[in-house]
């Protein structure tokens, strides 16, 4: 049974669709990418599936025993307000906090893993630094460590790589290999289709419908994939 | 200095009602941080107009005033909620025309029933002195009860406070707790109400946690630095309200401005400093 199966999904703001005819599952240890240009309604099929946006037609069925506390998100504009008193820690632990259901406080086991993911990240140093006061690739870091400190079988990303810089990038993508490797499915929102296309299995392409499902090495020959990739590299 | 004390606590009305007013300082000053993180601070100061109309109704009918306000003020707690999280009407002016309303019923009501009296003044402003003994039994209760469930409840109100959408996201419920913080506020106003008074009430939620974010970086320091602020504020403004005879309420909104002032001013020299 797959993880997650969109069945005839849309979505609309206001009344107007913005996205349509969306069929795809999500299998267990699958790395899904999602392209498309802007606006093509990547986000707004993150949200649907997380249950931040209401579908306007269609069904989302949950397998496999998926529960919103398996799932990890980072989503592309962090609306985290400018000067909230928090740090590191704070946040990254948060991460945890799906899994402690009544129980009010982390235990043992919670902050192990809140160590590993810092670790994970290279930002056990920043530990105790105000969120406000770190770089935006250091805050999407934190970010991405909270993301991964609550998800267990599926992770979210969207655009994760925008403020980072190439080699860290890189790291990125070299992390999602090996969390891919412990069969945590990845669906990633992403313009960076060589790195993207070197590391996922599977391609959704987006045009305000689907208009592409399935993989790497069927996306690339397909006549789509060779007309997106051309506009993207005119750009 | 000890003798005002020993002088003050000699009466039994005015313990009980500096225990009360403590507990409650600290229950505003918890719930503050996350409200003005939030930016609900409003709500605060509407829920506490829907307060003074409550005990309008409550003293014209000759009931118990907790009784009355505080099923009042948690009922519309819950529906500015509802309010602001809809998009389509504006949270703050439904926040006020919630108020508006709220203080012209109140003041239609006393007018028709006792006339503008010394207890529309009480309300307004309040009184260390306006509570019965069992308002005091009743608010001490509520308010241990609301301290204790901010505890319990501490890092899931964080999540909620730091980032509503991933706690959604990742199946926290984000809707429960926040009409938890929700209900928590409507309670602390309404047993804070009658000492500070509806005008005032909502500063005891503002002031603290807005004087701790000047020098504490991370949430746990803001809450624990808050709660600390608002309790040395409160004592000192009950102290001063006792020597010259002012409202309590006032006086406490008092030193709480000169709290603020005196951490935006040592803010700014660890600015100068670094
Ligand atoms: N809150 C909103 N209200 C109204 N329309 C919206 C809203 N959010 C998105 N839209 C519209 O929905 C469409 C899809 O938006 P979406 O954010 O999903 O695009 P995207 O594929 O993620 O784009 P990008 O690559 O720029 O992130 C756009 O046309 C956008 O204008
Ligand atoms: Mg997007």
């Amino acid at each position: 049974m797959a993880l997650i199966q969109c069945v005839d999904l849309s979505f609309a703001y206001n009344g107007n669709t913005v996205l349509s005819d969306v069929n795809f599952s999500v299998q267990k240890g699958d790395y899904i990418c999602i392209v498309g240009a802007n606006g093509s309604g990547k986000s707004t099929l993150i949200k649907g599936i997380l249950g931040l946006k209401k579908q306007s037609n269609g069904e989302i069925i949950f397998g496999d025993g998926l529960k919103s506390a398996d799932v990890g998100y980072i989503p592309q504009q962090n609306a985290i307000q400018k000067n909230f008193p928090a740090n590191v820690y704070e946040i990254v632990a948060s991460g945890r906090l799906n899994k402690c259901g009544l129980r009010p406080f982390y235990n043992k086991q919670d902050k192990k893993i809140i160590d590993e993911n810092l670790n994970l990240f290279g930002i056990e140093n920043l530990k105790h630094k105000s969120f406000s006061e770190l770089s935006g690739g250091q805050q999407q870091k934190v970010l991405l460590a909270r993301a991964l400190c609550s998800a267990e079988k599926l992770l979210i990303l969207d655009e994760p790589a925008s403020s980072l810089d190439p080699s860290a990038a890189a790291d990125l993508y070299a992390l999602l290999k090996k969390i891919n490797d412990k069969s945590i499915a990845i669906i990633i929102v992403s313009h960076d289709l060589t790195n993207s296309f070197l590391n996922s299995k599977k391609v959704l392409h987006l045009e305000n419908k689907q208009i592409f499902f399935g993989s790497v090495e069927d996306y690339i020959k397909s006549d789509t994939a060779q007309r997106f990739m051309r506009s993207v590299k005119n750009v | 200095m000890f003798e005002i004390f020993v002088e003050m606590f000699s009466y039994d009305f005015l313990v009980r009602a500096v225990i009360v007013g403590f507990l409650v300082s600290i229950c505003a000053s918890l719930l503050g941080v996350s409200l003005v993180l939030k930016r609900y601070s409003m709500i605060g100061d509407g829920l506490s107009h829907v307060g003074f109309g409550s005990l309008a109704i409550a003293s014209a009918l000759n009931l118990a005033p907790l009784a009355v306000s505080i099923p009042i003020v948690v009922f519309s707690a819950f529906i500015l909620l509802r309010v602001s999280e809809n998009s389509k009407i504006k949270g703050d002016a439904s926040i006020a025309l919630m108020s508006a309303s709220a203080l012209a019923i109140g003041v239609i009501v006393i007018s028709m029933t006792k006339g503008l009296t010394i207890d529309v003044c009480n309300y307004l402003f309040g009184s260390i002195l306006a509570m019965t003994p069992s308002d005091v039994y009743l608010s001490i209760v509520l308010s241990i009860a609301v301290i204790i469930l901010f505890i319990i409840f501490y890092n899931k109100i964080f999540a909620v406070t730091f980032d509503e959408n991933f706690a959604r996201a990742v199946g926290i419920k984000a809707g429960m707790y926040n009409s938890l913080i929700a209900l928590l506020t409507a309670l602390t106003i309404s047993l804070g109400m009658r000492m500070m008074g509806a005008l005032l009430i909502s500063s005891l939620i503002i002031f603290p946690s807005l004087t701790a974010m000047r020098l504490c970086k991370t949430f746990k320091s803001v809450i624990i630095c808050s709660t600390i602020i608002s309790a040395v504020c409160f004592f000192i403004g009950v102290v001063i309200s006792y020597l010259y005879a002012v409202p309590t309420g006032a006086s406490i909104v008092c030193v709480n401005i000169i709290m603020l002032l005196i951490f935006c001013l040592a803010d700014l020299l660890r600015r100068r400093e670094k």
